[in-house]
Parts: structure tokens; sequence; C-alpha cells
């Protein structure tokens, strides 16, 4: 029963084991701390750069072009913003050499509030990385998805950027991930002892890795349907996913029946599951967490409106971040910020009642 | 009787080169590359007066080290060769390598044969992933940033491999000159990097003495504890005997030289700035050719018809290059990512 951080951990591994992945890096991505998250804990090939997040990007690119697999983390998705340039130079390799180049890499970088982050460490990313052409874009909402996405993502040939959610990264997984122990409370205390690294001195430590992990893959551009129902389509991914959820849940007590999509990747994403849905239910609520003026679900509205006019029955909606600086650290400035159960399932209720 | 070598079919006498340290046979060749190195560029700043190309920028006045630096290369594709993390300026590189002139005219003019980028760049933004030579971005300071990485792989690949990167001076305000040289020397994990500023003085029309305060940039590699060298990169010799020097060190031992090679830039920084030659500016191949002639190594007809060729044969390359046809708007999707054709995919 792996967390989500647990789930990457493992994923990495089978990538440096199994996908000629070569370098794990990034600002304290190496022993002894392995990730302010713990998400690269115990690999063989992690190491620390130092605190350059231009320099790591770029790192990550000769090294792609020269044909070396790395997986590179940004600490904080905060701390992106300043490689903005490196990212566009990275989905463009491929394009402006007009296809002499192509640049297989993979970014990491934890996303979105729910730690209670404050300002620089609650920022969201997926508006931002989806308007740089070039790369595909992942966020998992649960630990199978976290693995199989981690791999699909060191196997594609092009720049990969996969978002982590901050807030998902201890929340544990109903499916299990081939390879790992058992869901029981016993399995999940074998793979904490098998590879989270102790507290104090972990000079001697060395993770001991699940022998049966595969290569279990998430298709890029694959969505999932994870709850099924004809009145509503929320479409999601990352924290709010789960939340969207939860909110069907509880709405089909109330006789609404809510479909929810997980899109899992950004980039490219899966338009035809969306469009079946929205065919069936002509009502569509796209759901993120990051600011709502040119976010990614407005994009997706626009193709909703395209290609879907004269299905709706209401006005496609989306229910996304504040569009202010950063997120507040106390309670109710984060929990007012950003998409909660409480305005996620209102919110859906007035998609659901709303008279075309 | 004096010893003669043969070059073609004509012969001269040895002991002409004794004032300089190079082999005869290898002056005139840098010299060969040399012209055509300027006439080609010449002949892009012809087309884009003429409207045969939006836009040019190149690094006409360079020639004296680019062309010793393209020769020293170690040309071919992988870690076992030279990994290339070019600027705009790095013509004469390119045409020591090989490069088929008629290709970058086929960039100044955006043509779909263009094989650095299909029409989608500058003049002068190479790109051969066969040679080891990285996609040129019109950005001053990235390739440093991007250098990095093949220097890491070069690093744990061994071998004689070493990564080349260079820019400009004004370059070198930005960030990632420093982060450049920060990674290189990580200490146990210095990198096989040949850094490089040709400061030619001039960020665009910015003096360079309005802007920055230190005299030498090379001195910031000491605070790094890599090995330096500033040159005269007007001079032919001093610039390929430097060059080997320092690349043979990185091939060694494994480690950065940062070289900085004190340049002219003729035509100015580009379009932007009319591209007319300036006479002010030290002309690198004007005082190459007086010492080939006072060596006695090339007389000035010889020099003369060395250029008159390369002029008629940049001349009809341009003309040919004119009736070759753009890119198919289509195309405009293809290749963003691997073997994409189209429109998402």
């Amino acid at each position: 029963m792996a967390t989500l951080v647990q789930a990457i951990r493992m994923a990495l591994h089978y990538g440096e084991t199994h996908l000629g992945v070569k370098d794990i890096f990034g600002e304290d991505v190496g022993a002894p701390l392995g990730g302010v998250f713990t998400a690269t804990q115990g690999l063989k090939n992690s190491w620390n750069s130092p605190l350059d997040e231009r320099g790591i990007i770029g790192a990550a690119i000769g090294l792609g072009l020269a044909g070396d697999r790395c997986v590179a983390e940004i600490q904080f998705c905060d701390y992106i913003y300043n490689t903005i340039d490196m990212l566009k130079l990275g989905g463009m390799q491929s394009w402006a050499s007009n296809g002499d180049w192509h640049l297989p890499m993979t970014v990491m970088t934890p996303v979105g509030s729910g730690i209670r982050g404050s300002i620089y460490h609650s920022h969201s990313f997926d508006a931002t990385m989806t308007h740089i052409p070039g790369w595909k874009v992942v966020m998992p909402s649960n630990p199978l998805d976290a693995y199989g996405l981690m791999i699909a993502c060191m196997k594609d040939p092009n720049p990969t950027m996969y978002l982590k959610p901050k807030a998902l990264m201890r929340i544990r997984g109903t499916e299990q991930i081939p390879g790992e122990p058992p869901l029981t409370a016993e399995g999940e205390r074998q793979l904490k002892e098998m590879i989270d690294a102790p507290l104090g001195d972990r000079s001697q430590w060395k993770a001991r890795w699940p022998e049966g992990l595969t290569d279990y893959t998430v298709e890029l551009g694959v969505g999932k349907t994870v709850r099924e129902g004809d009145q509503v389509t929320v479409v999601s991914y990352g924290r709010t996913l789960p939340i969207c959820a939860q909110a069907a849940d509880a709405l089909r007590q109330e006789g609404i029946s809510v479909e929810v999509i997980d899109l899992r990747t950004l980039w490219p994403y899966d338009w035809n599951l969306v469009s079946e849905s929205i065919r069936k239910t002509g009502r569509v609520l796209y759901v993120n967490e990051d600011t709502e003026v040119t976010n990614f679900g407005e994009h997706l509205i626009r193709r909703t409106i395209e290609d879907h006019f004269y299905h709706l029955e209401a006005r496609p909606r989306l229910l996304a971040g504040a569009f202010i600086p950063g997120v507040g650290l106390a309670d109710p400035l984060e929990m007012a910020s950003t998409p909660q159960l409480g305005s996620i399932t209102e919110a859906i209720r007035e998609v659901a009642a709303e008279r075309a | 009787m004096k010893e003669i070598i043969s070059e073609g079919t004509r012969l001269r006498p040895k002991s002409a080169g004794a004032k300089f340290r190079l082999d005869p046979e290898l002056l005139i060749k840098i010299h060969n590359n040399m012209v055509k190195t300027r006439v080609l560029e010449e002949r892009e700043i012809r087309m884009y007066k003429q409207s045969d190309g939006y836009f040019w920028i190149g690094g006409p006045g360079e020639e004296a080290f680019s062309i010793p630096l393209g020769m020293l290369v170690k040309k071919g594709h992988g870690l076992d060769y030279d990994f290339l993390h070019l600027h705009y300026r790095s013509a004469g590189i390119m045409t020591c390598l090989g490069m088929e002139p008629i290709d970058a005219l086929r960039q100044m003019k955006n043509t779909a044969l263009d094989p650095f980028s299909g029409g989608r760049n500058f003049s002068n933004h190479f790109s051969k992933r066969a040679w080891n030579v990285v996609p040129v971005s019109s950005t001053i300071e990235t390739q440093y940033l991007t250098a990095i990485g093949t220097g890491l792989a070069h690093k744990r690949h061994g071998g004689t491999g070493i990564t080349i990167v260079n820019g400009g001076d004004a370059g070198t305000a930005e960030g990632d000159f420093a982060s450049c040289l920060v990674w290189a020397s990580r200490p146990g994990n210095e990198l096989p990097m040949l850094i490089i500023v040709t400061n030619n003085q001039w960020g665009i029309s910015t003096a360079a003495a309005t802007q920055h305060g230190d005299k030498c940039i090379a001195d910031r590699g000491k605070a790094f504890g890599i090995k330096t060298g500033v040159i005269n990169g007007n001079d032919v010799e001093e610039s390929f005997l430097a060059l080997q020097d320092a690349m043979n060190y990185i091939r060694k031992e494994r480690k950065p030289f940062l070289m900085e090679a004190r340049v002219s830039r003729l035509y100015g920084h580009s379009s932007a700035t009319g591209c007319n030659y300036i006479a002010e500016e030290e002309d690198c191949l004007t005082t190459f050719e007086a010492k080939l002639e006072a060596a006695q190594i090339m007389t000035r007809k010889e020099m003369d018809q060395v250029r008159e060729t390369y002029n008629a044969e940049m001349l009809e390359l341009s003309q040919r290059v004119k009736q070759e046809p753009l890119p198919d708007a289509s195309t405009i999707y293809d290749h963003v990512y691997l073997g994409q054709k189209g429109r998402y995919w």
C-alpha cells in the first residue's frame, strides 16, 4: 500500500535499473535527504546539484542531447519560474532543428496547495506548463498512476514534465502497484522498512527494493473515468481529483449522477474521453487549483464550446484558484484561495441544476 | 637548394614559413577557410540587403579564432566526440567541420532545404546532430547551461571528447555564465569543458566598458579554480596554439578551461545595426594576409584568387538558393514531438 511518493520512488528505481536513467538530480535530491518529500531516497543514481534551477534544467537538456536519460527535479514549482525560457528551449529542440534532434528528459516538481506552504510553496504550474509546446505534461492523483505515469515519462523520447501534487504525497492507493507488498497494514509496514530512509544517521542505509516491480505504464494522453454518471461531467487532475470524486459520491445521495474524469495527462490530453462524456451529460465542470485567468481549464472550455456547443444543456464552467499572487498561509486564506470540497460540491450542484 | 613542399600544382619554399610557428600548409588551409567563411557571410549580408532573407546575424571578424577552433574540433556523433554549444557567430567553426556553404545560404533565405532548421530560424543558427552541434538559440546565454549536461555526460563517458561552448562578452552578464562556472568546477566533479568568451567589446549597441567593471572576463574563472587564458583572437597563430594547448589539457585532464578571445566585430551586431563594414575595427583577415605575404607563404595575387573564387562560388550558390521553394505552410506542426507530422498527433 504505497504512498504516492513511495510509488514515484519505486518507479524511479525501476527507471534507473531498467530504463537507462543515469541521473536523478536536483537540490537535496541525493543522500542524505533524498528529496524534501523523500521521492528520491535510496536511489543509486540520485545526486545533489547546486541550488541553481536554471542550471538544473540546462544540465538536463544537455544530458538528453547527449543521449543520457535523466530525471531532474525542481524542488518546488514555485522556484521553476526562473527557468521558463529553459523549458521553452527544451521544448523546441526537435522543432527548431526540423526533427534532427529529439530530447528525452523528464523534469518533476511538486505543485499546488494543501500543506500550508505559504506564498512560495503553494503555487500551481499546470497553466504555465501547458502553455509551452514540445512537452508532455502529467499529474497523477493516486499512487498507481504516479508509478505508471513516471514509467511512461521515462520511456518517452520527448521532454516530459511530471507535476507532483504535494497534498497527495502521503496518500495511499487502493490499487496495487505490480510488485509492491500486499495492500495490507503488514504490507505497508514492510514497504516502509524496505525503502524509507531511517531518521538520524543514514550513512550506512541502503534501500531494499521490491523485486517484482514492473514497467507498468500509464500511457501518456490517456485519461480515466473514476466515477461514472450521466448528468454532469467533472474533469480534474491532481489534488482536486479525489475531492471531485468525493463530491460525486456525496451528490449521488442527492440524486445527482456525476461522471468524474481524471485527465492524468494534461498534454496531450484525452479529448476523446472528455468529449464522449460531454455528449452523454451535456454538462461539464472543469476543476483545478491553478489561478483562474488563462487557466488550462479555459482552453478545455474553448474546445468544449467549439466541439459541443449544440450538445450543451448548461454553460461549461471552470472552478479554479483565485487570481491572486500566491496562496496565503492562514487556514482561512488557503481554503478560500483554491477549490475545496465545499466549493467543488456546490459548483457541481449548480451545473447540474442549471436550466438550458 | 631550398626544400620545397607541394600544395596542389604550386611549389613553394618551406622556409618561407619561418616567421610562423605553424606549418605553411596549415596556414594556407586556415587562410582558405577564413576567406571562405568571410565571403560566405558577406554574401549573406548582401542577400539580406537585397531582401533575400529577413535578418542577418553572424560573426565576420572572428575568423582568426573560429577557424583554428573549428579545425581542432574532434568531429563526430556521440560522446566519443566533441559536443558544440554554439552561438550565432560560429560560421567559421561550421565551415571547418565541413558545412556546405549553400546550406548556410539556405538558412539565410529560409528555404525548405535549410538542413539546420527547415526555414524556421535565423541565419547562422546551426544545428547538426551528426556532428554533435546542438541547435543554436538566439538567447545569448542559455548555451552555457545546456553545455553543463553534455559536460556531465562527457565526464562519465571518459575518452577524449569534450564539450565546447562559446558566447559573447555581453552574454556573460547573465547568470547562466556564472552557473556554467559553478557546475563545471564542482569539487571532484570537474567537467571537461572548453568555455569560450569571444569578447568584441559590444552588446548590440552598448559598449562593454559602460556596463562591465571587470577588465578581464576570464578572471572570473580563477575564483572557481578553473584554468584560464586571454588571447588575441585576431591573431591566427596565437589562437591556434592557445586553443590546442587548452583542448589538449581538457581532453587529458577532464577539467574545464575558460578562454577569453579578444576579437573584432566587423559588420556590427546584425541587421539591427546596419551590418556595414566597420573600418575602425582590426580586420583579422587583412592582418593575416599581410603576414602571409611578408613571410612569402602566399602572394597577394594568390590570396586575391582565393577570394575571387569564393566570391564567384557564393554568388552562384545564392542565385541557386533563390530558386528553391520555401517551406510548405502545412508543415508548421511537424516535429514538435519526435516523428510528429501535422497538428497534435
